[in-house]
């Protein structure tokens, strides 16, 4: 047979068949069919016809938004300084930051839970904030990165053709560096926003025994409700595809794991 | 003028530590106390190896280690073949069948892991009725996870390589797989690296996957751990204390030898470089960025 480069890619092209875009036409076959297999709305009404589950996205709506604010607050300083600091080694420093995202996120949630129970005493009282922290404790580092590659690839002339115009430091900020940081501040908030929304475990993990979207599938998969399980994730997969339209984020800086190494 | 900028330095540098700070205390802490008979934090108890022997020795625990690692290092190794498989192929495909691609190829990347792994389950396990004990499920989401990321870090070395050297060595007489594998792999080799490590971290940091598509017995340290912390079984709990602390020191070391190793060769790019003019200094922070 005549080898050609292309075929290289029909084992690749199959596998995201059957494991890519199969599974999602199955889900949506599931979402909109009863036990029998029959035609039915019933999933998508008892989401949306239920206080509980409209409770539940609204709460991880409210989680997500709160940790992207702090991650966004927490970051944007750190990535900012770093990127103008003058220090010589700053790829170990950034290293410091980004080397939690390799250690197993269930083990840091363990170590942050034994400290917050010192601080706080009783976990459960304060369940709200305990998800805030938990889920900025596991996704800070990958706000961090992608805010630290756009801020550090941003011509240092500009700011001082500002400076040299007469611009001040606070000026020059506003109107030069943070507009052309945005596709960072885009890409870290595509990839905090969502896993905030779905990480469930780290609630549990932390006694916050809310639901959020990601609950509500956990909570369908240990009833064998495969059909309400699909509705959410049919409803997530409709959030996450509005969120990506409206971010643009096509292939650039997909930075979970790391963009780094 | 001088006191303000030595005062912003200072409050910057104060700044970066804080946040450092809040991401390490807890693991430091926790490492700390896992050298102690202590069972938990801020109880002040005498020098302990227990916990680690505990790890080290207990069944369960070193087989839930071990096929943690084996997991991903398999998933590893078909997600990069895969992955780099479908990356040349696409480069060199036609524009649609391309762009079919790489779209695929996006879904799992953007989606929420719960909704990966639920919808494989639900395909594999519901409809087709392929046993979780089978291990199948768990390996094709795991691959699942992990080969679109493979795929996005040999994509953009394909397409910085210079396409005339192929052409080169066809013309010099190689068969197309010979040029392939002589020409081609050799130029996109740091791409099929970096995606294979980033496939071993995600595999190894995934638990919803794990999750909906392991057999039961099965457990990866994720999965593991989530459920020793509902229970309350303290010798497990602070043995996993010991296992943190050792996945922290391999990551430390993991990540210094990478850096110790890009210092030499950036130290003899600069001298190479120096010698033909002062070219090639900084490739360093774009290889580690790609």
């Amino acid at each position: 047979m005549h080898f050609s480069r292309k075929s290289l890619g029909i084992p690749y092209a199959v596998f995201l068949i059957a494991f890519v875009l199969a599974p999602l036409l199955v889900l949506a076959f599931y979402a909109f069919t009863n036990g029998q297999g029959q035609f039915t709305m019933a999933n998508l009404h008892s989401f949306f016809g239920d206080p509980n589950t409209l409770g539940t996205l609204f709460y991880s709506f409210a989680i997500a938004c709160v940790t992207t604010i702090v991650c966004l607050l927490l970051a944007y300083p750190v990535a900012y300084f770093l990127a103008m600091s003058r220090i010589a080694n700053k790829t170990v420093v950034l290293m410091l930051f980004v080397m939690p995202m390799w250690i197993n996120f269930s083990l840091r949630i363990t170590a942050l839970k034994e400290i917050l129970t010192v601080i706080e005493g009783n976990l459960a009282m304060y369940p709200f904030l305990n998800a805030v922290i938990g889920m900025t404790y596991d996704f800070l580092p990958f706000m961090i990165l992608p805010l630290y590659t756009t801020i550090s690839k941003i011509d240092g002339n500009l700011r001082e053709a500002a400076m040299d115009l007469g611009a001040d430091n606070m000026r020059t900020f506003l109107q030069v560096t943070l507009p052309l940081s945005i596709p960072g501040i885009v890409s870290g908030v595509s990839m905090v926003f969502l896993p905030a929304m779905t990480n469930y475990v780290v609630l549990d993990m932390l006694y916050n025994s809310t639901y959020i979207m990601g609950s509500l599938i956990g909570s369908y998969f240990a009833a064998y409700n495969w059909h309400g399980g699909s509705m959410i994730s049919l409803i997530l997969l409709a959030l996450i595809c509005i969120f990506t339209l409206l971010t643009g984020s096509g292939e650039e800086e997909t930075a979970r794991g790391g963009a780094m190494l | 003028m001088k006191k303000n900028t030595a005062f912003k330095e200072f409050f910057r540098g104060g700044f970066l530590f804080l946040v450092l700070l809040f991401l390490y205390l807890p693991i430091l802490l926790l490492a700390v106390y896992s050298f102690t008979s202590s069972t938990q934090i801020g109880a002040i108890r005498a020098f302990s190896l227990k916990n680690y022997i505990t790890l080290f020795t207990t069944p369960e625990l070193t087989d839930m280690i071990l096929g943690t690692v084996f997991l991903a290092l398999g998933s590893a190794v078909i997600a990069t073949l895969l992955g780099t498989m479908g990356a040349i192929g696409a480069f060199y495909s036609k524009r649609s069948a391309s762009s079919f691609i790489t779209t695929l190829n996006q879904v799992p990347v953007v989606n929420a892991d719960v909704v990966t792994g639920f919808s494989i389950c639900i395909l594999l396990v519901i409809v087709l009725h392929i046993s979780k004990e089978s291990y199948i499920p768990l390996v094709a989401g795991h691959v699942t996870l992990c080969a679109p990321f493979v795929f996005l870090s040999v994509m953009p070395r394909i397409k910085q390589m210079d396409s005339s050297i192929y052409e080169a060595a066809l013309d010099l007489g190689a068969t197309p797989f010979a040029a392939l594998r002589e020409v081609v792999i050799p130029q996109i080799v740091p791409g099929i690296i970096s995606g294979f490590a980033l496939a071993v971290t995600l595999s190894l940091d995934d638990y919803f996957i794990a999750m909906y598509t392991k057999p039961a017995t099965f457990d990866t340290i994720s999965t593991y751990v989530v459920n020793a912390t509902k229970g309350a079984q303290t010798t497990i709990k602070t043995a996993l204390w010991a296992l943190s602390t050792v996945i922290f020191l391999i990551v430390v070391l993991v990540v210094l030898g990478i850096n110790l190793r890009a210092n030499r060769r950036e130290k003899e790019m600069g001298r190479f470089g120096r010698e033909r003019g002062g070219a090639g200094k900084g490739g360093r922070n774009a290889e580690f960025m790609d």
